[in-house]
């Protein structure tokens, strides 16, 4: 039902701490766009700044199409997620639920019916008499949303709704999170610092760092392609293995001093990384044209059960691969990792990706 | 729990039991006293039982109609001080709370230096002030009133640091789930911030109710007709009399009663004192 734009959005704080420096990202209408980095990258000031909790210092913000800066976060028509829930503790759910709409000066019968067929998307109609502490997390969450959806807004806004949930049912409520956001179809902005919930529920994903968008895109494209070395290692778990190259007459070479089994790239590639996935380890030492080649030795072997981490040093780098089921080697065998010449990724100088 | 040896047990009560023994005991005395002639107060020692006049001095204090301190039965001496302890304890929260809401949610110029200011009034109690604050009372005509009893002693520095740490504990988000749900700076206040603080409400309630109750300095001055007294000037003037002329039995009486509403809302209000103490509700 409506769009966000943000349009070079910055935030300065009076103490001269630039905490966003110039932010341009565009929401389409429906679309759940997921703000993923580490602590301290901007991504919770962002968001509160689309709230309206926080005055933008430069660049604007727009709701569908209508630039918000000035008004308050009531007249914004949005609803906010908390991290930690901020349930009114005195209040029950009900009142918790209903207290938005009372405010906005819903007539009494109508917030009723709101309120309730709500409790019933989320399975709270049981609960609507309780007061949050009687509330498992689970529970609490599950409210904090219904009071955000009860409000039919424009816009959900969710911090990092899920960090205070146990891991089994942070996935449960990731799922349901998607589906309700997809029946609903209200345009989301969601923040984590977890990269699988933002793999999982993102339509757009933009991968924020010190500031500053890294890469925007779909999950998958951003998996596949990372623009830089962060998001290369910030996206997918374990991170993409970092190799560095020097640059010799005869080509790249590793670190070590290993040539690189192929055609030197035209671009003057620093870093080169593959995933853990996108490897293979092999005890044979037949040729492999068209690949890269590591000797390496196995320090430790991670069964996850379907897969395995083997952890090998080579080239002077740690690196992980994944291979499937159980693994054949031990702690301390010498083998080969190989990556296919086309799954590998070359960053420059800058950290940039090179293709 | 520390201790689960018998011995500790038994220490550990009998230091209970002594300090209830030592406060505990006037009291007892008070009371035994009320409940005897004032010819057997007179001649020590007093017996340590009560006597057979209870029945009889409490009447006689209640309903007498004698003129003991000025024609004023003891009824209007508690209707004074309860008017007097109620109007402090209530003033004492809505200001304070009202104070400490402006400097913990509001960002505002010189907002420190009036936290200070507010701060620095601790080192200005009442008998520090007391000259000049008699002097405005004066000249504004509240002598003699409930409202010179009650103004000059209601602004409250500890409280509004109370309330103050109190409001500081409020997680940010709460204040900000408000701000999304539409509620302007006074919907907030009604409709979050006074049922969160209610249990610390109701503890500061209980203090300052007694502190007012207790309050003797200031009612002394500023009352000057009998029918102002509070019960506690009141029972000085009572024993103030011409030495053998004072009715000790019916002192007692006075006193014994004086204590009762105090005890009343402590008992009462227990339950939320101890919360508004132990817990902070969030």
């Amino acid at each position: 039902m409506a769009t966000v734009d943000l349009k070079d959005v910055k935030k300065v704080y009076p103490s001269g701490v630039e905490a966003v420096k110039g932010v341009s990202i565009a929401i389409p209408d429906k679309e759940l766009c997921v703000l993923v980095g580490p602590s301290g990258c901007g991504k919770s000031t962002l968001l509160r700044m689309i709230a309206g909790l926080e005055t933008i210092s430069a660049g604007t913000v727009a709701i569908d199409g209508k630039v918000v800066n000035a008004i308050g976060p009531t007249e914004r028509d949005i609803a906010m997620v908390f991290q930690n829930y901020a349930l009114y503790p005195h209040m029950k759910v009900y009142d918790n639920m209903a207290y938005g709409l009372r405010n906005r000066g819903t007539p009494k019968d109508e917030i009723d019916s709101r309120v309730r067929s709500t409790a019933k998307v989320l399975e709270l109609s049981a609960l609507l008499d309780r007061r949050p502490r009687e509330l498992s997390g689970g529970q609490r969450q599950r409210v904090a949303m219904g009071r955000a959806i009860v409000r039919n807004p424009k816009v959900f806004l969710f911090d990092e709704p899920l960090s205070n949930l146990d891991a089994k049912l942070r996935g449960q409520m990731r799922v349901e999170i998607k589906n309700l956001q997809r029946t609903l179809g209200v345009t989301s902005v969601y923040v984590t610092h977890d990269q699988l919930e933002a793999m999982t529920l993102a339509d757009i994903l933009v991968v924020m760092n010190a500031g500053l968008v890294e890469q925007t895109g779909a999950p998958l494209d951003v998996y596949e392609k990372p623009a830089s070395i962060f998001v290369a290692s910030f996206i997918g778990a374990p991170p993409m293995n970092l190799l560095a190259l020097t640059g010799s007459s005869s080509g790249p070479m590793l670190a070590d001093g290993t040539a690189i089994g192929f055609a030197a790239r035209e671009t003057p590639a620093v870093t080169l990384g593959f995933r853990p996935e996108d490897a293979d380890v092999t005890f044979n030492a037949e040729a492999l044209p068209g690949a890269l080649v590591l000797p390496a030795t196995v320090e430790a072997v991670e069964p996850v059960g379907a897969e395995s981490f083997l952890h090998c040093v080579a080239a002077g780098s740690r690196i992980i691969v994944r291979v499937s089921g159980r693994a054949t080697a031990k702690p301390g065998d010498q083998l080969r990792v190989v990556a296919k010449a086309e799954k590998l990724h070359w960053f420059d100088q800058a950290g940039k990706r090179v293709d | 729990m520390i201790g689960q040896s018998p011995l500790r047990t038994f220490i550990a009560h009998a230091v209970l039991i002594l300090g209830i023994l030592i406060v505990g005991f006037p009291i007892y005395y008070t009371f035994v006293a009320s409940t005897h002639t004032l010819q057997t107060i007179l001649r020590p020692p007093l017996p340590l039982l009560p006597g057979g006049q209870l029945w009889n001095n409490y009447s006689e204090a209640l309903f007498g109609g004698i003129g003991r301190i000025g024609g004023v039965s003891v009824g209007q001496l508690l209707l004074n001080t309860t008017i007097m302890a109620l109007g402090v304890a209530v003033g004492k929260i809505c200001i304070s709370i009202l104070s400490a809401y402006a400097i913990v949610f509001f960002r505002f110029p010189l907002r420190m230096t009036f936290f200070w200011l507010i701060f620095i009034t601790l080192m200005l109690p009442v008998e520090v002030r007391i000259l000049p604050t008699y002097k405005v009372m004066v000249d504004l005509g509240m002598i003699d009133t409930y409202a010179g009893l009650i103004i000059p002693l209601i602004a409250s520095a500890t409280a509004t640091l109370l309330f103050r740490q109190f409001f500081m504990t409020i997680p940010g988000e709460l204040v900000e789930a408000a701000r999304v749900d539409g509620a302007g700076p006074w919907r907030f206040f009604i409709d979050i911030l006074l049922p969160v603080s209610r249990t610390n409400i109701a503890a500061l309630f209980v203090i300052l109710f007694i502190y007012g109750w207790t309050q003797y300095l200031w009612p002394l001055l500023v009352t000057n007709s009998n029918d102002m007294n509070t019960i506690v000037i009141a029972l000085r003037k009572m024993v103030s009399f011409a030495d053998a002329d004072t009715e000790w039995h019916l002192v007692m009486v006075t006193a014994m009663l004086a204590i009762v509403p105090p005890i009343l809302v402590v008992v009462l209000m227990q339950r939320w004192f101890v919360r508004g103490l132990v817990e902070s509700e969030k």
